[in-house]
């Protein structure tokens, strides 16, 4: 059974508490924090248990890199404190589980994930995907188990991980472009923090479009446009590739407009917390969100994960700003049409 | 197609097939012509299983139940199933048994027998084929095009008025282009949807190995029905050459500026022939064409692209009109739907569409009130000079 | 010696008849599992006067003679048991008028709900009709009839309940408007203030009349449709989240289904509609409220719904619903349907699954509240491969077992087969019983139509 790569003594000599100190749906001091990260650590009853909404956060806020997030989960599961209705854990959990139904294109080398998210192979065309397009893995047997973690479900993680990484080394697979964010968070922070190293290397797809970009220079017409980045909860869990949102930005000629709830201090989109944690929640989430891109003038919405626009899509789809994808941005820039937005 | 015999008990007989894609019509054209269940594509599916099973014994009607369908692939486009783009395979299948056993009406018997004997389904002679292409050059290895006529194309009076507009239009662009003349062999599209799947085979290999005998690279067809075969069906036989619709070189020529187009004031609407549209896709192409010319006020026809309603000249039927006989036929309920547009012109870019839809103007007695022109006439008009 | 065909021939034409074997084949046969039984002929008759010269010839001669819409009841209710004519109902497809202001449509015999929901969408965009979930070929008429529901179920009743009006041929052939219809140029009422003789056709499976009009309540259209999916592990819970979301009176449609792979499961699929998003907000929040203790307790909570997956939900009519035919590779569903208290669903929903078992069958469960949880509509599905007949023969008995545990619940069965009918009328009331029969006596003195059905000894 994987273990989980966690060191109490860093959690001791700690001294800032920031995984609970910063988080964004609590309110504790300094003290009151060790006091609940030690009953954490202790395996005692915590309110932080059944509090944690699941984005993620303190582990980039953990300046030891201790995992406390996935230490939570982990005690969540432990002492049947429930992350979510039990019937919507379900359904999830059963809706990712591998029964035997997914689609290998004709691999190379270098291949794209679609995860299980159907909308990324419609994302993944055009000029942009010359010659990778017809590369790829999508399924439930390649899809990243890191959803569980919103489930308190640390157990089918442990489960499932190992098999999906099993999967796709399996195809010879020798650099994957992780199309989903998530998927690559799962193989570049959750895998090793649980001891497993993927024979492949995982590319974030932002590495690739940067250099594709690059690459069709000639063809790039600046949008001038000013967009509100979402960052989504897994972009936490490997903060080291934010710089490739700029990077990108940049080089397409987009303004990401200065904001309060960006970078470190991004919100969710509140997808998860609406279902998990309930509308009262969500609704403040969602809404802070949205008016903070409104203020900060943002055209466009730009998102990362497919699951950040059903939140995204309710409120902030309905204040004038269009919703896009990371990867049509890019279209937009070569000329080509988007898929999501307009 | 293989498993079709194992596979068409699939069908639920729901009926969407029946249907536009928003129910406002019925765009089935042998059920809207016939209107009994049989004749839609459930009923078609369940009487083949019905015959193959030995339920039910083969008759003249049955027959006509299985021809009458145009395999215009509107089920194929409706169908909610999983199996939805197997269908018209599933028909084709169905008759292929019935071709092996030597059961199909007279109609079809004739149209396959003359393609066998004459090269055509319209029992002209092969010397006649290339009579209407006085001055046009025949094909030499290094041109850059093989323009393929077709059957329709070189014996039909209409349809060779379309084939000489592409010709001028080819020819006036500079176009490196030749045609086979009386070396030119019947496609097979349509012997394929009949269900004669062993003549098909033999008209393609023979088709490819002339083609390839000439060093072709390139193959633009005049008519859908050939462009699907091609295209297709042809790449299984070995044929490894590019396959157009003339559309597709009509549209790079008006897009480079090799065509330069004047002012031509006309209301058109655009009829999307079954094997560009559903069948390949192609619905942008035409309507880029005909908003290029200036003065061309496009207007679509409520049931357009992948809802376009057949005009009932499929699956050989632009000769044995199998659907004829009545003001239910679909060729005149398009024609009336077209007039309905208050269209001057009725475009297509189709031989098969064309002749069906200028004989049900007529009947329908809409001439003078409603043109029928194939789109190469059209741009041929608004050519300066 | 009558020759039907001549006679058939004169009042429709030949186009319009068939007794050639193939349209006896097809028209035979439904694409549930009940056994097959020939038509003699197949007629599709264009105008009022044609269904009433063909009735009176059936009567003259006592031929019997069945109509049929769409064909898609699923239990056989449309297969002509004795034989006899078939009226193909379908060339009677026109909309014949829509009245703005008092909200209804008159249709004919045999429009189909597809044809209505889109021309009410082009001509009416404002009004609306209650689409039922089966295929758009299903017609208004015979839905009506059979006592189908739709998407306004919910909160306004059967669609039986939306009739607004007859035009009726009576097995003798007379003709009788039923409703205000009978009095006023007006169809707004099937019967008050007159007395309600709707009731002598609709439920009769067309034992007692041919509808050829049909007059139809319409109910506001607004621009927006929502859906939110509201998950629970508890059965017991479902009939007071009925009760607590039809409270709130903002809700549309509410359908609950246990997904395939997850028996423990209740998926309800709350419907929304509204004109700005605002109201949207407002009504989703209503729901949110009235749920919220169940979430709170985490003994339910709202899935998120991608963009594609809700446009899928929210189609009318559900077209990937009908997709489910195919699970088995085999084209067959069926499913015994009940109309039962809604008290009822924790243990409805768990035979299901046992008959499921015992019989070795694909199976799949629902239920649909009507007019507010007075009762509840539960599809026990069975899926089956029509190229195996022992399959067949396994599902037919699952439908004659869950019918039996329907009628021991206190539910009543919805579209009843001839097996059906049977185990409910050994049930009922005999004086209830006798009624029936005297009606149906009176009305078809011959027993021509649609025999076979509803035949009390």
């Amino acid at each position: 059974m994987l273990q989980l790569s966690f060191d109490a003594h860093k959690c001791d000599v700690c001294k800032t508490q920031a995984c609970l100190v910063r988080c964004q749906y609590l309110d504790l001091d300094r003290e009151a924090a060790k006091s609940e990260i030690g009953k954490i650590i202790r395996g005692e009853d915590s309110f932080v248990l059944d509090a944690c909404v699941g984005c993620y956060a303190c582990e980039e806020y953990c300046p030891m890199g201790n995992h406390p997030f996935y230490l939570i989960v982990e005690r969540q599961e432990e002492k049947d404190v429930l992350a979510a209705p039990r019937a919507v854990t379900s359904m999830m959990l059963d809706q990712m589980a591998p029964r035997g139904k997914f689609t290998v294109g004709t691999i190379q080398a270098k291949a794209l994930s679609f995860c299980f998210l159907a909308e990324l192979q419609f994302l993944a065309t055009g000029k942009l995907f010359d010659g990778i397009g017809s590369s790829y893995i999508f399924g439930r047997e390649f899809a990243c188990p890191a959803y569980c973690l919103h489930y308190g479900k640390a157990s089918v993680m442990k489960e499932r991980l190992p098999r999906v990484i099993e999967n796709i080394e399996r195809l010879g697979i020798g650099e994957l472009v992780c199309m989903h964010d998530e998927c690559y968070a799962t193989f570049k922070s959750l895998a090793p923090a649980y001891g497993l190293v993927p024979h492949f290397k995982p590319i974030h797809y932002f590495e690739y479009l940067y250099e594709k970009l690059k690459e069709l220079k000639a063809e790039l017409r600046p949008l001038k446009v000013k967009v509100a980045y979402q960052r989504p909860c897994s972009a936490r869990l490997h903060p080291e590739t934010d710089h490739l949102v700029d990077d990108i930005f940049e080089l397409i000629g987009v303004e990401r407009v200065k904001r309060e709830y960006d970078r470190e201090n991004a919100l969710c989109c509140g997808t998860t917390i609406r279902s998990n944690k309930g509308f009262d929640l969500a609704d403040d989430v969602q809404k802070r969100n949205a008016d903070d891109m409104v203020e900060a003038g943002a055209e466009y919405c730009v998102f990362n994960c497919p699951a950040c626009q059903i939140g995204l899509e309710g409120n902030v789809g309905r204040r004038g700003i269009r919703l896009i994808h990371m990867v049509d941005i890019c279209k937009m820039a070569i000329g080509e049409e988007p898929v999501t937005g307009e | 197609m293989e498993d079709y015999a194992e596979q068409i008990h699939r069908c639920f007989r729901c009926g969407y097939c029946k249907f536009t894609h928003d129910y406002l019509d019925w765009n089935c054209p042998s059920y809207a012509r016939f209107r009994f269940d049989t004749y839609s594509t459930g009923g078609r599916l369940w009487l083949g299983r019905a015959w193959l099973n030995n339920e039910i014994d083969w008759s003249e009607h049955l027959g006509e139940i299985l021809y009458a369908c145009t395999t215009c692939k509107n089920c194929v486009e409706q169908c909610p199933m999983r199996f939805s783009s197997d269908i018209v395979e599933w028909i084709v299948g169905i008759r292929s048994a019935m071709v092996d056993r030597g059961k199909v009406p007279e109609p079809v018997t004739r149209f396959l027998t003359n393609v066998y004997d004459y090269g055509n389904p319209l029992r002209m002679r092969r010397v006649e084929r290339d009579a209407w292409a006085d001055g046009i050059p025949r094909y030499q290895p290094g041109d850059e095009y093989l323009l393929y006529v077709g059957c329709l194309g070189s014996y039909d009076d209409v349809a060779r008025t379309m084939a000489r507009s592409v010709v001028d239009l080819l020819a006036g662009a500079g176009l490196s282009f030749g045609i086979l003349g009386t070396e030119e062999e019947c496609c097979g599209n349509e012997v394929y949807m009949l269900g004669e799947l062993a003549l098909f085979q033999e008209l393609a290999e023979k088709n490819i190995r002339q083609l390839k005998g000439l060093g072709v690279k390139k193959v633009v067809a005049l008519s859908p029905h050939a462009y699907n075969a091609m295209r297709n069906n042809y790449p299984k036989f070995g044929a490894d050459f590019e396959v157009y619709h003339y559309l597709q070189v009509l549209d790079m020529l008006i897009r480079s500026g090799s065509l330069k187009l004047r002012s031509t004031k006309a209301r058109v609407t655009y009829h999307d022939p079954c094997f560009l549209g559903r069948y390949n896709g192609m619905y942008d192409t035409p309507r880029r064409i005909l908003r290029s010319i200036p003065g061309v006020e496009l207007v679509e026809m409520t049931r357009n692209r992948e809802n376009a309603f057949c005009c009932g000249g499929g699956s050989g039927n632009f000769v044995m009109d199998l659907l004829s006989g009545s003001t239910e036929s679909p060729s005149r309920m398009r024609a009336r739907e077209a007039y309905d547009t208050g269209a001057d012109v009725l475009a297509t870019a189709c031989p098969a569409c064309m002749t069906m839809l200028m004989d049900a103007v007529k009947v329908e007695d809409l001439e003078g009130k409603i043109a029928v022109r194939d789109i190469s006439q059209i741009v041929k008009q608004a050519l300066p000079g | 010696m009558v020759d039907v065909l001549k006679e058939l021939i004169g009042i429709v034409g030949e186009r319009y008849v068939s007794n050639h074997k193939e349209e006896l084949y097809f028209y035979g046969r439904e694409p549930g599992v009940c056994p097959p039984h020939e038509p003699d002929y197949v007629v599709m008759p264009e105008t009022t006067e044609q269904v009433q010269e063909i009735v009176r010839l059936a009567n003259m001669y006592k031929v019997p003679i069945t109509a049929v819409g769409g064909g898609l009841d699923l239990n056989g209710l449309i297969i002509p048991h004795r034989g006899g004519i078939l009226l193909d109902m379908k060339r009677m497809g026109k909309i014949l008028e829509v009245n703005e202001k008092a909200k209804y449509v008159i249709v004919e015999g045999g429009t189909t709900h597809g044809t209505l929901q889109s021309y009410l969408r082009k001509h009416h965009p404002q009004l609306r009709h209650s689409m039922p979930d089966s295929p758009p070929i299903a017609t208004v008429v015979a839905n009506a009839m059979i006592h189908g529901q739709g998407v306004l179920t919910q909160q306004y009743g059967f669609n039986s309940d939306m009739v607004t009006g007859l035009e009726v041929v009576l097995p003798t052939g007379e003709l009788c408007k039923i409703g205000s219809c009978s009095v006023s140029p007006y169809w707004f009422s099937k019967g008050p203030p007159l007395p309600d003789l709707t009731g002598l056709f609709l439920g009769w499976f067309g034992t007692t009349g041919i509808i050829t009009k049909m007059g139809l309540r319409l109910y506001p259209c607004k621009k927006i449709r929502d859906v939110l999916a509201f998950v629970t592990d508890r059965a017991e819970l479902v009939p007071d989240i009925f009760l607590k979301l039809s409270h709130t009176e903002v809700v549309e449609d509410i359908l609950v289904g246990v997904p395939p792979r997850l028996k423990t499961i209740h998926n309800i699929q709350i419907f929304l509609t509204a004109d700005s998003y605002e109201e949207l907000d407002f009504k989703t929040h209503m729901v949110w409220n009235a749920l919220r203790e169940y979430c709170d307790n985490k003994d339910g909570g709202f899935m998120p719904i991608p963009m594609p997956g809700k446009e899928a939900l929210v189609e009318m009519p559900l077209r990937f619903g009908v997709s489910i035919a195919d699970v088995r590779r085999g084209g067959g569903f069926v499913y015994g349907g009940a109309i039962a208290p809604i008290e009822k669903y924790p243990v409805l929903a768990t035979k299901v699954g046992e008959l499921g078992v015992k019989y070795n069958l694909f199976y799949d469960f629902a239920a649909r509240p009507i007019s507010g949880g007075l009762c509840m509509m539960v599809p026990a599905l069975f899926l089956f491969n029509r190229a195996d007949s022992d399959e067949i023969e396994r599902v037919s008995r699952a439908m004659h077992d869950i019918a039996a545990f329907y009628l021991e619940q206190g539910a009543v069965v919805w579209k009843p087969n001839l097996d059906e009918q049977e185990m409910t009328m050994a049930r009922m009331d005999p004086n209830t019983l006798n009624l029936m029969r005297m009606i149906r006596q009176s009305l078809d003195p011959n027993g021509i139509m649609n025999p076979g059905n509803w035949d009390i000894k």
